[in-house]
């Protein structure tokens, strides 16, 4: 589970580096759409939108299904959750810490301008 | 969730920010309403430190907390954890007051994390950046996420709601 994930974030952190991917997974979380249905969406050629397809696949952030000719697109949900359930997590841990930092400057603060008063005396 | 009990404690929280710059650096990002000057005490002052640094909800117990912030100088943190106890150790590479703090962690199996804080003051406010170099992507992914596989677990069950709750649209 591990390893797979590791190897993963990576792919992901890849695929959503591109602002086209990232409109495709946004269009994809509204409906499922064709490779077709996405390049004309994003004016592009069919070889150009399958290439993006293919990296969010890679990622596990979309999982295709072929159809008779046509290959539909769908949000590989998955992926997209645990990564970001990765970042939240980290960022929740450093949000703690920095709410009671404030708590902490707040009192230094509250310490200094009191010191200041009793100098300036 | 509880955002009343929140606003009571600190009234003007600040976002915090986290990004991953590459396969081996995280990067963290707060603004702190205060001179850089406090900021800075309360990240090399031990008795300042320990009042913030060990989040609540992890449910450690920080036992001792030793930073000698100078070049060359060591720190050691030691927690307990309901049983046990976990040491957290390494050496301050540099000291810029009121501006970096650089530390190395060498608690780890598998090499040197590098930390390095900045404090860059604007207007009385204090934006932080914490940015780690771990020394692979592999000591980055499972030690920055504290119990990986348990949060996947929890993951597993968040995942198969969220799942049927799309389809349901």
């Amino acid at each position: 589970m591990v390893q797979y994930s590791q190897t993963h974030f990576d792919a992901s952190f890849g695929a959503l580096s591109d602002a086209t991917r990232r409109g495709v997974l946004e269009q994809l979380g509204r409906a499922d759409a064709s490779i077709t249905a996405l390049a004309e969406r994003f004016h592009m050629t069919l070889t150009g939108m399958r290439k993006h397809v293919g990296i969010l696949e890679q990622a596990g952030l979309v999982s295709t299904e072929k159809v008779g000719r046509v290959r539909t697109c769908k949000l590989g949900l998955r992926g997209l959750e645990e990564e970001a359930a990765w970042i939240e997590r980290y960022r929740q841990l450093w949000a703690e810490r920095f709410d009671a930092l404030d708590i902490v400057v707040e009192e230094l603060k509250r310490k200094e301008k009191a010191n200041g008063r009793k100098k300036r005396k | 969730m509880d955002a009343r009990r929140e606003s009571e404690a600190t009234p003007t929280k600040n976002p915090t920010g986290v990004e991953r710059k590459s396969e081996r650096e995280l990067v963290v990002t707060r603004t702190i309403n205060a001179p850089a000057r406090l900021v800075f005490e309360a990240w090399t002052k031990a008795e300042l430190f320990r009042r913030w640094w060990v989040p609540k909800s992890y449910g450690l117990t920080l036992l001792s907390c030793e930073m000698d912030v100078r070049v060359g100088g060591q720190y050691r943190l030691v927690f307990r954890h309901e049983d046990s106890t976990m040491e957290f150790f390494g050496t301050y590479v540099e000291v810029t007051p009121h501006s970096r703090l650089v530390w190395t962690n060498e608690e780890g199996d598998d090499g040197e994390t590098v930390t390095t804080v900045t404090f860059d003051e604007k207007a009385g406010k204090t934006l932080l950046v914490v940015h780690d170099r771990y020394p692979s992507r592999e000591a980055l992914d499972s030690g920055s996420t504290y119990a990986l596989p348990e949060v996947l677990d929890q993951l597993d069950e968040l995942l198969a709601s969220l799942g049927s709750s799309t389809e349901a649209k």
